[in-house]
């Protein structure tokens, strides 16, 4: 398993978390942040790599009312949609561009 | 600065950037138009400016930089390629010590497509043929028999003075010689000088070569380099005319301001092209000019450029780098669907 809690919010309700993601770090926390931070229910997403030696990033998140981790899952939804997206708009314009230049 | 222009470009001033603070936290003017997907594909755009084998430019558009950056990171640190990992060396007396020699083989680009091979499962495992390529460079230099009795130059009075990428040779382990050939597994280019040696002097290496990512060794990574820039943007706030518009134009990169003719024998400055100025702040050190020029990036205009090393065409890192993004995000995915299945 690469995905856990950080102990501390279970008394709160499930409204805030605090993630780990093993072996990540600001290529994905910075992207999924992003994303994450302009969902109109959340009130606080932030990440961190505590330690540069430690393949670790810390991500948090605070909403008004659903869960955190529905709100990650959610996150990491739209992130691979996006990336879905990009890839199809690429290619369509890379072989676009080669058979302009083909001519 | 309007609001609006806020928003949508970063203002360079003559000292420091005007806006550059971050306005994407909850509450922030970023954030007032919640994500939609659909909202994403309306805006996005992809522009294809410069391609061939090795190198390509392209512009991402209506993206945001962190997106940007997770493309870029990927494809220096996280695309796989294939790289020299171990060398066994038998013999080398030629002047360059051995793990320096070894440092040299492992940074040589190789063609192997990274694709058609899986991870070695421990580094000191036995090489399979899905997993390794093996290389021999094995190479002696001598006296130039032949050589006239005045000669002085080294290509004159040597063989195999110079020892080159193109001396190492590949050799197929177990069926990989019936699915590739010599020239798609080798080194990409086959001048690239790797020991200099005189009469006497003998290498005999074995080289096995493994897949890895850029984020173990820089060795492995697929690209030169990619990088990305915004795309910055000129505007003249009043005409420029005469001498002060031949130093405007002096104070740009070339091609961005051009001359014209203003209707009465003199010449006025116009933008013609902004996107390949260096964006240096020139302008800003005369009095005269420093209030009919703004200078400024668009927020989220990326000009991107990604230099491969020989072994797969840009377009195809950029879409590797694509997948792997991808799969970072549907890992996570499985791991909290087995997570509530658990509970």
């Amino acid at each position: 398993m690469r995905l856990a809690e950080l102990a501390g919010d279970e008394t709160y309700g499930d409204k805030s978390r605090t993630f780990v993601f093993q072996d990540e770090g600001h290529t994905l926390g910075n992207a999924l942040r992003c994303i994450i931070v302009r969902y109109p229910e959340v009130v606080f997403c932030g990440y961190t790599v505590p330690h540069p030696a430690e393949s670790k990033m810390h991500f948090r998140i605070q909403t008004n009312g659903p869960r955190a981790v529905d709100v990650l899952r959610r996150g990491l939804e739209d992130l691979a949609k996006v990336c879905d997206h990009t890839t199809e708009v690429f290619q369509e314009r890379m072989t676009a561009f080669k058979t302009a230049n083909a001519s | 600065m309007s609001l609006e222009e806020s928003k949508s470009k970063f203002i360079l001033n003559e000292y420091g950037v005007a806006n550059a603070n971050a306005t994407d936290y909850p509450g922030g003017f970023s954030c007032e138009e919640p994500w939609s997907h659909s909202k994403f594909q309306k805006k996005f755009r992809i522009e294809m400016v410069r391609y061939n084998k090795t190198e390509m430019e392209f512009d991402l558009i209506g993206i945001h930089a962190a997106i940007a950056n997770a493309f870029r990171r990927i494809l220096i640190s996280e695309v796989p390629s294939m790289a020299i990992e171990k060398v066994k060396i038998f013999n080398n007396t030629s002047l360059i010590q051995d793990e320096v020699l070894a440092h040299r083989l492992g940074l040589i680009p190789l063609k192997a497509d990274p694709r058609l091979f899986e991870y070695k499962a421990e580094a000191d495992g036995e090489p399979t043929e899905q997993d390794t390529l093996e290389y021999e460079l094995k190479i002696k230099c001598t006296w130039n028999s032949s050589a006239h009795k005045d000669a002085t130059h080294p290509d004159d009075l040597y063989r195999n003075h110079n020892v080159y990428s193109k001396h190492i040779k590949w050799i197929p382990i177990g069926g990989q010689a019936d699915i590739y050939k010599a020239d798609q597994v080798g080194p990409v280019f086959e001048d690239i000088l790797i020991d200099k040696m005189r009469p006497g002097h003998e290498l005999d290496i074995r080289l096995l070569a493994v897949k890895g990512i850029g984020k173990d060794h820089a060795k492995f990574s697929p690209v030169a380099t990619a990088s990305y820039r915004l795309l910055p943007e000129i505007t003249l706030m009043k005409d420029v005319e005469g001498e002060l518009a031949e130093r405007l134009q002096g104070c740009f990169s070339p091609g961005v301001i051009a001359l014209e003719d203003n209707g009465s024998g003199k010449k006025r400055a116009k933008v013609v092209d902004a996107r390949y100025d260096s964006c240096s702040r020139n302008v800003y050190r005369y009095d005269e000019l420093k209030d009919s020029v703004k200078m400024a990036r668009v927020k989220d205009h990326f000009i991107f450029s990604i230099e491969s090393t020989g072994a797969l065409p840009p377009d195809v890192l950029f879409v590797e780098a694509l997948k792997v993004l991808k799969k970072k995000c549907t890992t996570f995915l499985d791991e909290l669907r087995e997570a509530c299945a658990e509970k």
